[in-house]
Order: structure tokens, then sequence, then C-alpha cells
């Protein structure tokens, strides 16, 4: 195979795991990584460093529209950035010492995990009393419904802030956005309605992924080979898929590609187990 | 009146720090597609490098200076790596502009909290991790 044919199947590869990610909300990072490793053939340390850089692009072209809605909670997002950035850079450490299929084997695991969250009951309860630390940190705040300015507070800072730190570990770890644990810890342990949380857990994944991303750099690990068609290709798929969510409901789709990518996440595992990377 | 004011000029700076990730974003994607066309046109019909073994870039792909030196000589893969420090440079610019906005706020806290997260960065990029 010649570079041209190369770069243009990677590019139409990389599209489409961008207009997947954005339709299932898993974000681009975490399909091109079984997409280049278990298609292309590429060592998933290439894979990494084309992953980090599809998030960092998927998070910072999407941020502009949600910020302008007034979505994203700035301040949350900054405060957090504290725990992800540090576990980004500590992940990014361990990955030294980390054998390489191990990696193939946990981010198998995240990425069922991952899927099981698209599908999950979202929190659309709006915590009304709030923790006193959460007031201190002025985290509190609102976001705009279809029948205007909602206020919600926030709740157990200590709890989110701790799953935020395993999520930057991950994410430096295995090059990806782990969005879903970043979800997690604002929907799940903070009480955040689950359009802030998405969209300020997008807002996010850019630093946290730069953080680590400038170690992977330095370490070699981004090929401009790979990159150009990975970067083109995953912000153009995320670009039309989110085009496409205005007009399609996304639920059936979410649940057939949860299904599909619980099964290339068992083939990462088994491949992993056996020793193919 | 004091919290409307306080909260529009919430709004300018957050609509500010959109607009430099956008900004960003489309830079560092024009980059990487110029140095892609180049690198397609130059290197198309040449065969793909081994990717399936790992061996890690050289200086040319890693430091600024082999970057720079490489967008110096016209070379097409420095120009993409050009639009990677691009892509990686966003991020790190709006924590920086967000530490401005903070500070223009007077709100301490947040000063504090927005340089404890662009010092980690900064670590992370001058610490030599590389190992």
């Amino acid at each position: 195979m010649n570079i041209l044919i190369f770069s243009l199947i990677l590019l139409a590869g990389a599209y489409v795991a961008g207009l997947l990610g954005s339709l299932t909300g898993l974000g681009g990072g975490v399909i091109l990584i079984p997409l280049l490793t278990l298609v292309f053939h590429v060592d998933i340390r290439y894979a990494i460093g084309a992953a980090l850089l599809a998030s960092i692009a998927n998070s910072s072209g999407a941020a502009t529209a949600y910020i302008k809605e007034g979505i994203t909670n700035i301040r949350l997002g900054m405060f957090l950035e504290i725990a992800t950035t540090a576990g980004a850079v500590g992940g990014a450490l361990l990955a030294v010492f980390t054998p390489v299929n191990t990696i193939a084997i946990l981010l198998g695991v995240v990425l069922i995990f991952s899927a099981a969250m698209t599908i999950r009951k979202k929190n659309e309860h709006i915590e009304q009393t709030g923790s006193p630390l959460a007031a201190r940190l002025k985290l509190n705040s609102t976001y705009p419904t279809a029948t205007g300015e909602v206020a919600y507070k926030l709740k157990n800072v200590v709890g989110g802030f701790s799953i935020m730190l395993i999520a930057g570990v991950l994410s430096g770890l295995l090059g990806i956005g782990s969005g879903a644990l970043k979800v997690l810890a604002m929907d799940g342990a903070m009480r955040i309605p689950f359009k802030v949380s998405t969209t300020t857990s997008n807002f996010m994944i850019g630093v946290t992924a730069a953080a680590s991303a400038v170690v992977y750099l330095q370490r070699g690990y981004i090929d401009p080979g790979i990159a150009f068609p990975v970067v083109l290709g995953v912000l153009g798929g995320a670009f039309t898929g989110a085009r496409l969510l205005t007009y399609i409901n996304a639920r059936t789709l979410r649940i057939i590609f949860s299904a599909a990518i619980t099964f290339v996440a068992l083939e990462m595992i088994y491949n992993g187990f056996n020793h193919q990377f | 009146m004091n919290i409307f004011r306080k909260m529009l000029g919430d709004r300018d700076i957050e609509l500010f720090i959109g607009q430099v990730l956008r900004t960003g974003v489309i830079t560092a994607c024009s980059i990487a597609l110029i140095g892609g066309i180049f690198y397609i046109a130059q290197q198309g019909a040449a065969s793909v490098p081994d990717y399936s073994q790992f061996k890690g870039e050289g200086a040319d792909y890693t430091t600024f200076r082999g970057i720079f030196q490489g967008v110096g000589r016209g070379n097409a893969t420095e120009i993409i790596q050009l639009g990677v420090l691009v892509m990686l440079a966003t991020p790190i610019l709006r924590i920086f502009f967000s530490l401005i906005a903070f500070a223009l706020e007077k709100d301490r806290m947040y000063v504090f909290i927005t340089t404890v997260v662009l010092g980690i960065i900064l670590f992370s990029m001058f610490g030599g991790l590389k190992i």
C-alpha cells in the first residue's frame, strides 16, 4: 500500500470514528484506537498519540458551541481540571512502565464501561441544597433549558474530585478523553444535570488530553503520517455527527453502537491476553 | 445592578474563551491539511512506513527546534507537526486566557486554581518527563 491510499483510507476511517463518537457520545478517541490497532495494525503507542490529538480537536471544536449556549460550567471545569491534569501527567508517566498488552486490556475494559454509560439513565434531577464546599468554591450555577434559566447546586465535591483523578490517570495512560468517567463523577457523584456534566466534561477533555499529549509528543508517539488524516477525519466526522444529532433520535443508534463497541472491546482484551500488541 | 454587570462580564469572557478554542482548532487543522497535501504530493507514491513496529519519532518531530527547522526547510512532515503543536497549544492558551479573565474579575480563588492547572501542564511540558 502506498502513502496516498493509506492516508485516504485512514481519513475515511477516522471520519467514521468521529461520526460514531459524536453520535454515541463516546468521543472519537475511544473508537479510533481499536480502529488503528485492530484494522490498520498500527502499534498501540502511535494509536494513543493520534487519539489524544483527536480528543483535543473534538473537545476544542465542540466547546465553542456549548459555551455560546451557556451550558458549560467553566469554574467547575477549571476546578476539576486540577484533578484531571495531575492524573493525566501521572498516567503518562505510568505508561512507560506498563506493558503494551496491559494497556490494550485496560482500554477494552474502559470501552465496555463507556459503552454501558452511554445507555445509562441520565440525571435530570436538579439538586437544590448542595454542599457548603460547593458554595465556597462557587461551583453552583445556572443553565438554560426550554423553560428558562435553571439554577442547580452541587454536592460531594471531594468524591467527584477523586473520580476525576482516576479519569485523568486513565486518560493519560490510554490516550482517551475518558468522558464516561468524567460524566460519572459529575452526574453520579456531584449530582449535576446531565446536560451540564456532558458539556463541561467535553470542555475539560482538551486540557486533560493536552497535559499528557505534551509528554507523548516528546516521547515520539505522534507520527505526522498518522496524525494528519486522523485529526482531519475525526473532526470532520464529529462535525457531521453534531449536525445529524439535531435531526435524528440517537437512542437506538446508541444501543446498537454500544453493543458493537463491546464486541470490539472484547477483541482488544482477547488480543491483549494473547500478547498480540 | 452590580450583579448584572458581573454576569455580563463573565459571559463576555466565556465567549472569548470559546472563540480562542475555535480559532486554535481551525488554525491547527489548516496547517495540518497544508502539510498533509504536501506530504502526499511529495511522498504519496512511496510505500507506507511500518507502523506496526514502534520506533518512536526523532528530534525532527518531537522538539520545538526540530519542528521549526523542518518547517523552515519546507518539509511536509514538520509542517504537519507544527499543526500538532498548535493543536496542543490551544487548550493551554485557553487556560492562560482564563487566568487573565479571573484576574480581571479579581477572583483570587480561581486565579489560584487556574495557576495550579497551568503549572501542572507547564511541568508536564518542561519537566523532562519523556524518559
